[in-house]
């Protein structure tokens, strides 16, 4: 890697073409030394890939230079033929596809139940009198520690895979959701009961809209915790999906399945999250 | 519909607010907001309520708006006794209220919509209302794109657009800068010479009360307690220049002093 001799470059030429023309290097360093100093677009994208590379730079390093094992850590280029293997004989779309499904499905059935009643929890105290307690229990037990009690209840099939997401995420977002709805400006409810907004639609026509930003943001934070406790569910008991394929390279010393499996869940990781700040933009536009 | 139609038929209609009183928690550490306050407000009239802060004066607008409950006393709104909130009493806040999810125009449109009205009416009322506080290019914009005192002018024209029979303002102007605070009131001067709403206005600025009022009430502080109703005769449309009137500055002194005792009583 030729990092060291370079380095400087890049940064040195953005900074004199767009930043501070007269000092370059200086709004680097003032960014440094400046808290939420903004930092420019070109800037930014430099450092952002400069971290990439030193992060793969670093991977092959310890992969050539022999200071690991290849059977701990493989190299990357064998990652990237393992997946380009299993993506042309098909293997690898069928277990991304059937992860996926376990995901969506765990996190719509848990976030359609949890938004209405997050917003009704965090409007009527008297909800929130009767469900916080219990809820605020049992978001602290380990969503592991039922992962047999599932399979024991519902068997090793999809449902106890959804089962595991929803244990997992529910809870979370409920008090989330609850508590963004608390934080409507108490003012808002009264101009709109001042202009005729009936009591009984306070939910649907101020509280929602007034958390539509927050919810989706905590809609985006646990579809991340969704595929956390997919992982969880599919190590256990499952026949496909990414966490399964982890699990059997793992029993066959296929380190480089399983690095291929961790890269795939932090694409799609990537891909929803950026899915999401879409919706957000889109729905949402007056909170950018 | 025209805006002449809109502007020659305002609901209005008178306050009578009887007796009232206001406990804050119960035993020991009950506090007693308001004590005894009895007053009418005609139909039409631009009534201003001054006041040390603290005096209750804002909660006495929420009583009336029937967003608190009053532990004592009646409030009726044109003979029609306040149980809870309702479209017949607007209320501008000092707060920016604003729904910051729908646009300018939306909010306008807002109470006329809860009313079911038919949406080519809406769409008229909203440009009229928005021509009338000088805001029609602002129409499309979000309310985090406007400064405050724009922010209170579109306030001032969603709660005018429901046809209130009476407009309650909670220090509307407290936020703004003075020069915008001038602006805000020759607007709403104009504005009510147009609308004739009863209008109850609570402020802590004499200036304001004595330029805007038919009739300045006087409060004192804790319990608050009408003081003394002062009758303001300056005749209309009323200029900025008022308050460098002799006549004005001596009820200005007036209502200083009538203050001032309220806080000798104090100490």
């Amino acid at each position: 890697m030729t990092l060291a001799p370079n380095a400087t470059s890049p940064i040195s030429h953005i900074v004199t073409k767009s930043v501070d023309q007269n000092q370059p290097g200086r709004s680097v360093w003032k960014a440094v030394a400046t808290p939420f100093q903004a930092v420019s677009r070109p800037l930014a994208i430099t450092l952002s890939v400069l971290v990439w590379v030193a992060v793969i730079g670093g991977w092959f390093a310890l992969t050539y230079s022999g200071a690991v094992k290849e059977m701990f850590l493989p190299r990357p280029e064998s990652v990237v033929s393992t997946t380009i293997r299993m993506a042309l004989d098909g293997s690898l779309w069928e277990h991304v596809l059937a992860s996926v499904q376990v995901v969506l499905i765990g996190f719509v059935l848990s976030s359609i139940v949890a938004v209405p009643l997050g917003l009704t929890m965090g409007t009527y105290r008297i909800v929130q009198a009767a469900l916080d307690p219990l809820v605020n229990f049992i978001r602290y037990l380990p969503v592991t520690s039922f992962v047999p009690l599932f399979i024991l209840w519902i068997g090793i099939g999809i449902e106890q895979r959804v089962a595991v997401i929803i244990f997992g995420i529910f809870f979370q977002q409920l008090v989330m959701i609850a508590d963004s709805a608390r934080g409507v400006q108490r003012d808002l409810v009264n101009a709109a009961y001042t202009l005729g907004t009936k009591r009984s639609d306070t939910v649907f026509h101020i509280v929602f809209p007034a958390t539509l930003p927050n919810v989706l943001d905590v809609l985006r934070v646990t579809m991340g915790w969704a595929w956390t406790y997919l992982v969880v569910a599919e190590l256990v008991a499952a026949r496909s999906g990414l966490g399964y394929i982890s699990l059997k390279a793992m029993r066959g010393f296929q380190v480089d399945v399983i690095f291929m499996a961790i890269a795939m869940i932090g694409i799609l990781g990537l891909c929803t999250d950026q899915l999401f700040r879409g919706i957000r933009r889109l729905v949402a536009p007056w909170a950018n | 519909m025209d805006a002449l139609t809109l502007t020659t038929k305002p609901k209005s209609a008178d306050i009578g607010v009887d007796n009232v009183a206001l406990r804050y928690g119960t035993g020991d550490n009950a506090v007693l907001a308001l004590d005894g306050i009895s007053f009418h407000v005609a139909p039409n009239e631009f009534c201003v309520i001054v006041g040390p802060s603290g005096c209750g004066k804002s909660s006495l607008l929420y009583l009336i708006a029937g967003l608190e409950e009053r532990t004592g006393g009646t409030i009726a709104v044109g003979g029609k006794p306040v149980t809870e909130p309702g479209a017949d009493r607007g209320m501008v806040f000092q707060a920016y209220t604003l729904f910051p999810w729908l646009t300018v125009a939306q909010n306008v449109e807002y109470g006329p919509k809860r009313k079911s009205m038919p949406a080519a009416e809406r769409r008229a009322i909203v440009e009229h209302f928005l021509q009338e506080v000088g805001l029609a290019k602002f129409a499309n914009h979000y309310p985090s794109q406007l400064s405050g005192g724009m922010k209170q002018r579109v306030a001032i024209a969603r709660a005018l657009a429901n046809d209130p029979q009476v407009l309650l303002m909670d220090e509307p102007f407290g936020a703004l800068d003075s020069q915008t605070r001038h602006s805000m009131q020759r607007l709403l001067l104009r504005i009510w010479d147009h609308s004739k709403k009863t209008v109850l206005f609570v402020t802590h600025d004499i200036d304001e009360a004595i330029l805007l009022a038919d009739r300045v009430l006087v409060m004192s502080g804790r319990p608050g307690q009408i003081k003394k109703e002062i009758r303001v005769g300056f005749s209309r449309p009323r200029s900025m220049d008022l308050v460098m009137e002799p006549n004005f500055i001596a009820m200005k002194r007036a209502i200083l002093e009538l203050l001032k005792n309220d806080e000798d009583d104090e100490h």
